[in-house]
């Protein structure tokens, strides 16, 4: 399991902890995140990427709509010599192809395919089959397959779902004369497996 | 056991056709090669056949060559240089066998050589016929080895010649190819060749060079450089195969000619506890179907540059594995930051102010009123150069519920990104 981002600034509280005690991403399963523009689904991504090429890992990123920025990775902590981006151009199935060939050539921690710019039409279009193929690339590999979006799409292949939901903007300073964005609060709710049982993570970054 | 041959001929070749037969080949002279035999009666039987074998193929290479073969290095080479056609000198009859061929094959000085023509002494076995000891005592050391030479006797190991290693293979089409599938085909047989004769000298390949030469007289030349030095044929086929579809030869394949460039071969131990990452002929296998997947500038490793200016980065390659004395025992922690969505190109915007502050932002698909903001932080550089920039950046939350980063520069606004 892979610990979704730990830190002094970039906090994760887990509010019930013993549902889903290791609080991370499942190797060798596809995981979603989604949720709307803003709500904090970048962040998270560039939690986990931290995290894994902070322990010496390759990670890959399929960036479906060219929207990765280097600088606020760096400035999340992904160490960018150990991060390999294939940039698609706004073309989902090309996304997919790069995405199948990474995870079907090993040695990568994680694998990212950014799809949260992407049309939710596009997305909606991608066959069941794509996804069953992503999903058993990746079956029995040491591999963290995750797949960020706007609206969960792999279905029954996604053994990990997590919904992300803004709650609100950090402002601080006078509004209209020295206000400053300091941040974003981020909720994080597992909406599969066991809806019942969902674990909320309040995300925040200040 | 060993061979000579000496032939009028060039030098060069004299090499090449010794080289067909041994890899220990010495070059005695201008016109005279060595070559080590030993192992050769495995494949064409008695010493007489090696020498058979070895004039033959002086004859097919037009070559006139006379070949010697004996046990001892130093009298093969002067049976060559003294006899024409092919001599086989039996083990422990040399100084017999040598017995009538002049002292100059010696060469001795001219010092030597009028001292021992005053004495009468004109061919081997004079010189052999005389006791060791008068000799060492009146003649020295050079004397010695003189007497030893005309035995047949001397304890010279062979040198052999250091040549450049050069990995080619080439071969011509019996028709133009003008498919990849075929192409490919050769280019597997050659691929195989290059990769058995390399495992022969323990190396590997750190390069390939590939030329085509086409129908329309034209050429075609493609360049792989590999991250670390491999041997898998099949891997090379792969990556050969991938390059030249995105990149195919405009006319039909008359020629091909393919060049490795050696390397030593890399030496990695793995461990249970080194984390995982892939393997370099996978890494380079799946960069090169990336790369015909999306192209060649839209896969690699991101690295910012040392500048200001928002946004600026370059592609390296490849991500760069840390080496050992790189690697931190424990994660980086975690820097807070903002998490920006970029939209590249930026995009064109339309911007409502109000008492200097944003009240409503539309660019294609960004619509809406700003219910907060901040700025303008105001940012410049490189006006030392001909690309300055200088821009307005403002941080706004938008009725539609995202957070964008939007700037003004020279009257125009833009949007930058989005914020998540």
């Amino acid at each position: 399991m892979l610990a979704v981002a730990l830190g002094r600034e970039f906090q994760f509280r887990i509010n019930r902890a013993e549902a889903w005690p290791s609080g991370g991403f499942p190797q060798g399963c596809l995981t979603e995140v989604f949720g709307p523009a803003s709500s904090g689904r970048t962040s998270l991504m560039l939690a986990a990427m931290a995290q894994a090429v902070g322990r010496e890992e390759v990670c890959a990123l399929v960036d479906s709509s060219d929207a990765f920025d280097p600088a606020s990775a760096a400035a999340a902590g992904v160490a960018l010599e150990r991060l390999l981006w294939v940039r698609c151009g706004g073309n989902a199935e090309r996304a997919l192809k790069a995405a199948d060939l990474l995870v079907q050539g090993g040695g990568f921690g994680l694998v990212v395919m950014d799809l949260a710019d992407t049309p939710i039409e596009t997305a909606r279009r991608i066959s069941m089959t794509s996804w069953f193929r992503l999903r058993r690339a990746v079956e029995h590999t040491p591999t963290v397959l995750l797949v960020v979006e706007q609206q969960p799409h792999a279905k029954t292949c996604a053994s990990l779902t997590l919904e992300v939901r803004r709650e609100r903007v950090a402002w601080s300073g006078t509004p209209g004369c020295s206000q400053l964005l300091r941040g974003i609060r981020v909720h994080v709710d597992r909406r599969k497996p066991a809806p019942a049982a969902a674990i909320s993570f309040d995300a925040r970054w200040l | 056991m060993f061979a000579a041959i000496h032939g009028d001929g060039d030098a060069e070749k004299l090499l090449k056709l010794a080289q067909e037969f041994s890899p220990w080949v010495e070059r005695t002279t201008a016109d005279t090669v060595a070559l080590d035999v030993d192992g050769l009666e495995r494949i064409y039987g008695l010493p007489q056949e090696i020498a058979a074998a070895l004039a033959r193929r002086a004859a097919e290479c037009r070559l006139k060559a006379s070949v010697a073969i004996a046990a001892n290095l130093d009298a093969a080479v002067h049976a060559a240089r003294g006899f024409a056609g092919v001599s086989v000198i039996p083990h422990g009859d040399e100084a017999k066998f040598l017995g009538s061929l002049p002292l100059t094959l010696l060469e001795p000085t001219p010092e030597m050589r009028e001292t021992l023509e005053r004495w009468g002494i004109r061919r081997f076995r004079d010189l052999a016929a005389l006791p060791e000891l008068g000799l060492a005592e009146r003649l020295g050391p050079q004397g010695l080895r003189l007497y030893q030479l005309a035995r047949g006797a001397g304890d010279r190991l062979l040198v052999p010649v250091d040549e450049p290693l050069h990995f080619a293979e080439e071969t011509e089409l019996e028709y133009p190819v003008e498919l990849l599938e075929p192409l490919a085909f050769v280019l597997a047989r050659l691929l195989h060749s290059l990769c058995a004769r390399l495992t022969s000298r323990g190396l590997a390949i750190a390069g390939l060079r590939l030329r085509l030469l086409l129908e329309n007289r034209g050429e075609h030349a493609r360049a792989l450089r590999f991250p670390v030095p491999m041997l898998d044929a099949s891997v090379f086929l792969k990556l050969l195969h991938l390059d030249l579809s995105a990149n195919p030869p405009p006319a039909p394949v008359m020629r091909v000619w393919l060049e490795a460039e050696p390397a030593k071969p890399r030496a990695a131990q793995s461990g249970l506890f080194i984390p995982i990452s892939p393997e370099p002929e996978k890494l380079e296998l799946t960069l090169a179907r990336l790369k015909s997947l999306v192209g060649d500038e839209n896969v690699g490793s991101p690295a910012l540059l040392d500048t200001h200016r928002l946004g600026a980065f370059q592609m390296l390659d490849r991500p760069r594995p840390l080496a050992p004395a790189q690697r931190a025992p424990t994660p980086r922690p975690l820097a807070a930051s903002a998490s920006l969505r970029a939209i590249r190109p930026p995009r064109p915007a339309r911007v409502q102010m109000a008492s200097g502050h944003p009240v409503h932002v539309q660019a294609e698909g960004v619509r809406g009123h700003v219910v907060s903001s901040a700025g303008p932080w105001r940012t410049s550089g490189d006006w030392w150069t001909t690309d300055p920039w200088a821009r307005d950046e403002w941080d706004v939350a938008l009725s539609d519920g995202a957070l964008y980063r939007i700037y003004c520069e020279q009257g125009r606004w833009f949007v930058e990104g989005s914020y998540d």
